[in-house]
């Protein structure tokens, strides 16, 4: 058996070209400048490793393949501690063991990104598409009161935009960012427009360079005086509050008097973008709201919109995680209902159109009437 | 620190410049504060200490970053060989240094420690083998000698329920990518002075660019074993130096 190298392909901003989901993300990674890429073989994501195994000798930046997750995001932690812009990937059994080290980092106030490429689970799972981990993402990973920005993109082209925003924010804010990728989004090939983008770079008074000239530095996460743990862990809080309060992303589509409005993230959102132009026919108007931030949650603006609709229909695949906090966000103000498929099955267009049509049924003529008159 | 030495007299004794003017947190006879001490000594001697960085582990030892004054970063438990892997790959001017304890190194960090080996990462690793996990209060660690008492081997470690102790300095020896390997101890002066030119010699060995370096201290820990520190010392020399022998267990680079 002959193994063929993939050739050098020339990448130009501007180009519109076809590309694979994890390839492009790598791709877009090493053009936002990142420094070391340290990962570990798992499906749906083994794209990424073997781009940056090829593409980062290319660029002579580090490039290692670790015994383990646990060995990758902790050589993450020790080459991010130093000030450097780094990278690491995996999918969601992988994901589970980075959780320690994702602790750790927040705890130390470690830049870094992270990518997960959603598979089905729980436990070993299956390798299909799933967006089975937002809870994991999004509520905590490993132990500790802390939060860690979360990314969705829904395009192979919004994906490697993303990259670049992740780099930006994680060293703004000193701390781990996730970018929550799918297998769909890993895997599947669909045209990009190329737009790359390096964030420049900020003095990182924080980072180990060696004490020359200097006090020595320290980089860690434990405090054993609970008072010191506790003025620390505010420090991290009112940090956590900032990001709350500048950092929520969010896009609406078709929103303007919709009726119904669905709201879904990455994939969900382009099987939900289908669905709602085929409800046209059944001359209903459906809207979608699309979190790009899933930690910070679009709380307030979803609450708005909610608020000029007769229902919400939450798309996943998933049990129903996100749901969780679109009703947080509600408040029960809105009916929300929720359709999603696991283990790597995907909702279709025509089962998310029969729950718009099941939705509208239980909210037709009830007590949205008053918020009409708040429509545009 | 300042020495007004008198006229005539010379100074052949005082706190190595990298050593902190302080007490440390160890139990008293504890033997990480001599490692601490031989560590800063080296790298005062080969002038490292502005390129040093260095990785704390978990356990008793994690605070190494309060008494040896190079940059440090904390692992999560037994990862500091993946933590100063990382390190290595982004700063290649730097000289890293691991320091863990025996729970760190041979029970929660075996794959990290025999990668980092395998890989032949240009690392000095310092592993304080005390033969118990002394922080959490004296349980069983993988080095725990047999028919040694501990909190969770109350009647002492027997081979046939808790496994033999694991020899993880001669198993490291034995791979391509290790080209140094030694044991010192702390049980006495000449142990220890041997013990020191051990890490000097693995920190030439990252300097000069020839693969990993590994230098097992055993040690003491009075606490846990439940020994005077005078006591403890006398096992270390006469009980444990039996089964964990002092010496160079491996130096490829004169094999090349």
């Amino acid at each position: 058996m002959t193994i063929t190298t993939i050739p050098p392909t020339p990448l130009h901003h501007g180009h519109r070209v076809l590309m694979k989901g994890n390839e492009a993300m790598a791709e877009a990674a090493i053009r936002a400048g990142c420094d070391a890429y340290f990962g570990y073989p798992i499906t749906p994501q083994a794209e990424l490793l073997e781009w940056m195994a090829r593409r980062m000798p290319e660029e002579s930046r580090p490039f290692v393949q670790a015994e383990s997750e646990l060995g990758a995001i902790t050589m993450a932690l020790g080459a991010a501690a130093t000030g450097a812009r780094v990278l690491v990937s995996s999918s969601s059994p992988g994901i589970s063991l980075m959780a320690e080290a994702m602790s750790y980092m927040a705890g130390a106030e470690i830049p870094m990104v992270l990518v997960n490429v959603m598979r089905g689970g729980p436990g070993l799972g299956g390798i299909g598409p799933s967006q089975a981990d937002y809870f994991q993402a999004t509520k905590g990973h490993g132990h500790g009161d802390y939060r860690v920005p979360v990314l969705a993109p829904s395009s192979i082209g919004e994906a490697m935009a993303l990259m670049a925003d992740a780099f930006e924010l994680a060293e703004k804010y000193r701390t781990p960012v996730f970018i929550l990728a799918d297998g769909t989004l890993g895997q599947a090939m669909e045209p990009v427009e190329l737009h790359f983008r390096e964030p420049p770079r900020l003095a990182a008074d924080w980072a180990l360079t060696g004490a020359d000239g200097r006090p020595p530095r320290v980089v860690k996460s434990m405090h054993l005086e609970p008072e010191d743990l506790e003025v620390h862990n505010r420090h991290l809080q009112a940090k956590f509050a900032e990001i709350t309060a500048r950092e929520v992303r969010w896009a609406g589509e078709n929103l303007d008097g919709a009726e119904l409005v669905i709201v879904a993230y990455g994939t969900a959102a382009r099987v939900a973008r289908t669905a709602i132009a085929r409800a046209r026919d059944d001359a209903l108007r459906v809207g979608l709201f699309r979190p790009i931030t899933l930690w910070p949650f679009p709380s307030a603006a979803l609450a708005e919109v909610a608020a000029r609709a007769r229902g919400v229909l939450v798309v996943e695949l998933s049990a129903g995680q996100m749901v969780e906090d679109v009703r947080l966000a509600i408040e029960g103000r809105t009916p929300v209902a929720f359709e999603g498929r696991t283990g790597g099955m995907v909702p279709t267009p025509g089962e998310v159109l029969d729950a718009l049509r099941r939705l509208r049924g239980t909210t037709a003529g009830d007590a949205a009437e008053p918020t009409k008159e708040a429509r545009p | 620190m300042t020495t007004d030495t008198p006229a005539g007299a010379r100074v052949i004794f005082q706190r190595p410049e990298l050593l902190a003017d302080r007490s440390t947190h160890y139990c008293p006879g504890c033997g990480h504060g001599v490692v601490h001490r031989l560590i800063a000594e080296v790298l005062g001697e080969l002038g490292l200490g502005a390129r040093t960085i260095a990785v704390a582990p978990v356990g008793c030892a994690v605070f190494a970053y309060d008494y040896i004054g190079v940059d440090f970063v904390e692992a999560p438990h037994g990862r500091a060989p993946a933590v100063a892997t990382g390190i290595r790959r982004v700063r290649p001017d730097a000289f890293v240094l691991t320091y863990q304890g025996d729970g760190d190194l041979a029970a929660i960090g075996t794959a990290e420690i025999i990668h980092a080996a395998g890989r032949g990462e240009l690392l000095t690793a310092v592993f304080v083998n005390n033969g118990i996990y002394g922080m959490t209060g004296g349980q069983m660690a993988p080095t725990t000698l047999l028919g040694q008492r501990s909190t969770s081997s109350p009647g002492g470690r027997e081979a046939a329920f808790h496994g033999y102790p694991i020899p993880m300095t001669e198993m490291l020896a034995i791979m391509p990518g290790v080209a140094y390997a030694a044991r010192g101890s702390v049980a006495d002066a000449p142990a220890i002075g041997r013990t020191k030119q051990y890490l000097r010699r693995a920190c030439e060995i990252q300097l000069e660019g020839r693969g990993f370096a590994i230098v097992e201290v055993i040690s003491n820990c009075p606490v846990g074993w439940g020994m005077t520190p005078t006591e403890s010392m006398e096992r270390l020399r006469e009980v444990v130096a039996k089964e964990y022998r002092p010496g160079v267990i491996v130096d490829r680079t004169k094999e090349a």
